[in-house]
């Protein structure tokens, strides 16, 4: 059974319209309050010492001197720490990590914190930290992807699988005419959110108030609330807004325990904010991998087998691995499939998701490959891709919940115009002389389901408040689910007031997995068809009503009135029906998860394909992206302004994961050279140029409720690959890494 | 950050007097504060000379030369009429350096005095010759864009800044003031190459303060023909790769004078003297420039794993000739001292 819509709610009064973010004149007029913009009463600032060794023991540490400090308050050491009621090893819950808190002397990764100080200013709590002036025993780092030995282990990511085969990958290879035996590299990537880590924390007795930009509002209440031996109802978490998030603020991080407990210690208030060098560490980033790719073609250009290998650098104290090589299953009809990892370990703070966590590593080197055999086949790059076009789930077998992936080459070749490509590379040149070269790629992102519950209750005045603890990163969440609530209500927009961003509402779930919309807006649209339902019973059974006896027919719900389905004749507004029924409001709830057995049926991904172009001088080999077309297909969009953003930020930091992002590590001291945004590259404005989104219409029956797929991630997939293929078109030269240099043109 | 005391004086007189071993004059900030924050400088005091006034004019002189106070801001400079006209290449460097915010309020003065972006120098718990004399110099088996020409073993930073590299060529004049009086500095002699005293980058001693720059009469004949070009990892905001200011006197189809300067490759803005004497009454030819940008670049060697960075800066430098032989836009492009900015459109001083 596919989940359906609910039969009393009509949908798509208000989803389906470009509405603009309901938060931007608050943000963009500076009134929206961030975590770090409150300042409670009798305050105190924590600021983390970062360990300046990679791998080691803090040997000294100069307590006095800071102590000494004026204004500074406190001095933490792992001498002198409190304990924690939750061990920081321990995973309370499903995206926790173990983190550095002060456990011990040793120092695992340059950034660790290894000291916190206390004051009454921010200005005296650095100076403070400065004057602990840290004394290591150091021990030779290893952060290099060659520094350690690769191993085998049993989960990628997030419980995903470490080695999935479908087929026969060596009868794939013996029966291959063409083949190909790659290797790349991505680069370690950090997660740059605008807005930094920051916290508040206040305790009131045994209750814990956090403001803090969370991705993950109720996980962060169980998670800090095991690590501080309270209940979870006892942590009250306030994210009305978040700067960006990429998957880092998911997560409960060591900075955040370390200034809780700063506060529960000191009976004070605690702010901490993270600068821009502090977020090289302990916050997660995106591991660096090198991926083996080894395809097999017949002379036709079908696929016989995509053999991925991925090795990715994790911690020595974590595991979390970039399930990069799972990219390569479920998207091209090959007769085998295998993806394996190893990771290796590093002294490196511990990686964790970021926007397409695998999908953006493994897409970037899986496109890149599939040109390499296009070339050696005489294909154009995309009549490969239609070669191998999966009309059910590669190995699997399983249907595809919906796939509109043919129109989304067809429409993006068409806006492109790649039928004129010529298919040899260095043909193009421009009017100025400069290297033009275009390449595509095939995105693709899985639509996960999280659980939520959501609480919707209609007054007497025809207006509704709806409740769920779902969070607006900055991509407008609180628009699209505003816009479904409303929906499911049958009212206009500005008659729903929507409560979010704060603990103490229903479970909104996670935001990730590009699966917010889908989950929280799921359960918003189900608690407003329980009110309607409610109401239409009321209406059904009064003989006041002009909707009286139609319960059978169903209702429809449209503007504040009820409508006998399929006889617009009989209505009656939500105002009459509640004031004869003596009954100030109606609440309702609803919640949203994906059943296992529609999972277990179909195969359910967005996909969409994206085209590039790029000029190069032709000496200077500096580049640039003059062009990107994607044409996505993600099921239902809620709103057509918010998801092209969202598409659009995707494939920018595609061109930001092709030519700029990488934390260069200098391998003999161990640390991060580039920890700011002076020398951690990401697109300025100026490298950004000719964005065109189409969104491809698809209905998806079996996805969810609302046929919603998510766009959050999926812009990057298929952008990054597209333009290492693009510049390789423009030059003939193959560059196996990711970001492409200008040195890695001028060399080879 | 470490605690400092700042003082704000009225007067040039009142700034010099307030100066004492361990103090930092402040311009715009943007370079002072951000080291200050990260613990690579830290000064006891903070003179603040943004109110000192007399230092933020731009005029042209009686025998043609135009003096530009100390304290114009980077935005002012690069908008003025007579800097756009006369000494183009000045202004296309100054458009292409940060931000519009950071040239808002970067000044003259201290983009002169603009610190190295070498990473270790900017990292306190990094061992740097210029930092702490004697420390060592952790890049040295780490950089791989660093210095090409002028380096040593004790230091192999560069000079980051764009607007110095045409001051370089054009032969630009540093006025100063300090406790021994006034005196001025010719730019090539400004910036220190490293040498055994890497700490000392500056000609300046302690106490002085830039009043003012002044660029001669001559500097102006180049207008038809001058161009600057950054080569970067982005297409702005980012510090060059390696950049060149290329200047010609055109007469009868001949160069009858030529100036060049190289950025990004030394711990001063490099000018190619040699390099200038062989395009001296030569015909404008690519093979020509060729030449000229290998005589520029003949000296260089790599300082780490940067050979690649020779070939890009003699590139650099073969483009910014052709680009200046071609002569100056009537209009600094969109995209300024880009190889994207188009090549397309009216010349200057047709």
């Amino acid at each position: 059974m596919p989940d359906t819509l609910d039969p009393h709610v009509r949908f798509g009064s208000n989803s389906g319209q470009p509405v603009t973010r309901r938060d931007g004149l608050a943000k963009v007029t500076g009134t929206a309050t961030f975590a770090a913009d409150n300042t409670p009463d009798n305050m105190l600032y924590a600021v983390f010492v970062p360990a300046a060794i990679a791998r080691g023991r803090v040997t000294g540490l100069d307590t006095e001197a800071a102590a000494a400090h004026p204004g500074v308050t406190h001095v933490l050491t792992p001498q002198n720490r409190p304990p924690l009621q939750g061990d920081p090893s321990d995973k309370p819950t499903m995206f926790s990590f173990r983190f550095e808190a002060l456990q011990d002397d040793s120092v695992r990764y340059a950034g660790q914190p290894i000291a916190l100080v206390v004051a009454e200013t921010l200005e005296a709590a650095n100076e403070g930290a400065r004057l602990l002036n840290p004394k290591y025993e150091r021990l030779t780092p290893r952060t290099d992807i060659d520094d350690a030995e690769p191993y085998a282990f049993e989960a990628a990511g997030f419980g995903l699988p470490a080695n999935t085969v479908h087929g026969n990958p060596e009868a794939g290879h013996a029966s291959a005419a063409q083949a190909i035996d790659v290797t790349y590299e991505t680069a370690p990537q950090y997660h740059n959110a605008m807005e930094t880590h920051a916290v508040v924390a206040k305790w009131e007795g045994d209750h814990l108030t956090l403001d803090m930009p969370s991705q993950a509002i109720s996980m962060s209440c169980a998670g800090f609330a095991y690590y501080f031996g309270i209940p979870a109802e006892n942590v009250t978490v306030r994210s009305p807004y978040l700067g960006g998030g990429f998957g880092s603020k998911a997560i409960p991080t060591g900075p955040y325990v370390l200034a809780i407990l700063a506060a529960r210690m000191t009976g004070r208030p605690v702010k901490m904010m993270l600068t821009r060098q502090q977020m090289f560490g302990p916050v997660g980033h995106r591991g660096q991998t090198r991926q083996r790719l080894r395809l097999g073609a017949d002379d036709t250009g079908r696929l016989t087998v995509i053999d991925h290998e991925g090795i990715a650098a994790t911690s020595t104290f974590d595991d979390f691995v970039e399930p990069a090589a799972n990219a390569s299953q479920g998207i091209y009809a090959a007769g085998a499939l295998r993806s394996t990892h190893r990771a290796v370990k590093l002294d490196i703070g511990t990686p964790g998701p970021m926007r397409a966590p695998g999908e953006a590593s493994g897409s970037a080197v899986l496109e890149c490959a599939l040109d390499e055999l296009a070339e050696k086949l005489g294909l154009d790059p995309l009549e490969l891709r239609l070669k191998n076009y999966a009309e059910t789930e590669p190995g699997t077998g399983k249907p595809y919940s919906s796939k509109a992936l043919r129109e989304c080459y067809a429409q993006g070749a068409e806006r492109f115009g790649w039928n004129s490509r010529p298919r040899a590379p260095g043909q193009m040149r421009d009017e100025d002389g400069l290297l033009v070269g275009w390449g595509m790629g095939t995105a693709f992102f899985p639509c996960p389901m999280f659980m939520a519950e959501a609480n919707a209750t209609l007054r007497a005045d025809s207006t509704a408040v709806v409740e769920t603890s779902a969070v607006d990163m900055g991509q407008g969440a609180w628009t699209a689910l505003a816009q479904i609530a409303a929906d499911s209500l049958g009212l206009p927009l500005d008659k729903v007031d929507f409560q979010a961003g704060r603990s103490g509402l229903p479970d909104g779930g996670v935001a990730g997995g590009s699966g917010h919309t889908a989950t929280a807006g799921g359960a918003l649209h189900a608690a407003g068809g329980d009110v309607i339902r409610q109401l239409g019973e009321i209406a059904a059974a009064d003989p006041d009503s002009p909707l009286y006896g139609a319960g059978n027919a169903g209702f429809v719900a449209r503007d504040g009135r009820l409508y006998v389905a399929g006889d617009e004749s009989r209505s009656e507004a939500y105002t009459d029906i509640l004031a004869r029924s003596g009954g100030a409001e109606i609440a309702g709830n609803g919640s949203a998860s994906r059943a296992p057995e529609t999972a277990e049926q179909h195969a359910m991904n967005a996909h969409g394909a994206v085209f590039a172009e790029v000029k190069i001088d032709p000496d200077l080999c500096q580049m640039r992206v003059t062009r990107l077309v994607g044409a996505f297909a993600a099921g239902r969009i809620i709103n057509p302004r918010l998801a092209e953003s969202q598409l659009f930020g995707g494939m920018i930091w595609g061109i930001s994961f092709a030519l700029h992002e990488e934390a260069r590590h200098d391998h003999k001291r161990g640390h991060i050279v580039n920890a700011d945004l002076a020398g951690y590259h990401v697109p300025v404005n100026a490298d950004v140029s000719g964005l065109d989104v189409i969104t491809v219409h698809e209905e998806d029956p079996y996805v969810n409720a609302l046929g919603i797929k998510g766009v959050g991630e999926i812009g990057i997939t298929g952008t990054v690959g597209a333009i290492g293929n693009a510049i390789w078109h423009a030059t003939g030269k193959r560059v196996r890494r990711f970001p492409i240099r200008i040195e890695d043109l001028l060399t080879s | 950050m470490k605690r400092f005391e700042f003082i704000q004086p009225s007067s040039v007189e009142e700034a010099l007097a307030a100066w004492e071993p361990g103090a930092a004059w402040l311009g715009g900030g943007t370079n002072l504060l951000d080291l200050m924050k990260i613990g690579a400088m830290q000064p006891d005091r903070v003179i603040d000379i943004t109110r000192l006034p007399g230092l933020s004019g731009i005029e042209t002189l009686s025998d043609g030369s135009i003096r530009i106070g100390a304290l114009v801001r980077n935005s002012d400079l690069a908008v003025n009429a007579t800097v756009a006209r006369d000494l183009p290449m000045v202004a296309e460097a100054l458009l292409s350096g940060a931000s519009g915010q950071l040239r808002n309020a970067a000044t003259v003065g201290g983009n002169l005095m603009q610190h190295t972006r070498c990473n270790y120098f900017q990292d306190p718990h990094a061992a740097c010759n210029r930092r702490e004399p004697g420390a060592g110099c952790d890049a040295r088996e780490a950089g791989d864009r660093m210095a090409l020409l002028g380096w040593s073993d004790g230091c192999i930073a560069t000079n980051p800044s764009d607007f110095c590299v045409p001051l370089a060529a054009l032969d630009a004049v540093i006025e100063v003031r300090g406790p021994q009086g006034a005196r001025e500095i010719h730019v090539s002699e400004f910036h220190l190459l490293p040498g055994d005293n890497p700490q000392r980058v500056t000609a300046l001693e302690p106490g002085e303060l830039i009043l003012a720059l002044r660029l001669p009469p001559e500097a102006t004949a180049f207008a038809g023909h001058a161009r600057y070009l950054k080569v970067r990892d982005r297409t702005s905001f980012a510090f060059a790769m390696s950049s060149a200011a290329a200047a010609l006197k055109m007469e009868d189809g001949r160069i009858s004078d030529a100036r060049l300067a190289l950025g990004a490759v030394a711990a001063k803005p490099w000018r190619a003297a040699e390099a200038e004497a062989m395009l001296s009454g030569a015909a404008p030819e690519e093979a020509l420039f060729t030449r000229a940008a290998d005589a520029a670049l003949a000296e260089a060697k790599p300082s780490g794993d940067n050979a690649w960075k020779i070939d890009l800066a003699r590139r650099t430098a073969v483009r910014a000739l052709l680009m200046a032989a071609a002569g100056t836009p009537a209009r600094i492009p969109a995209l300024p001292a880009s190889p994207f900015g188009s090549k397309v459109g009216d010349l200057a001083h047709a």
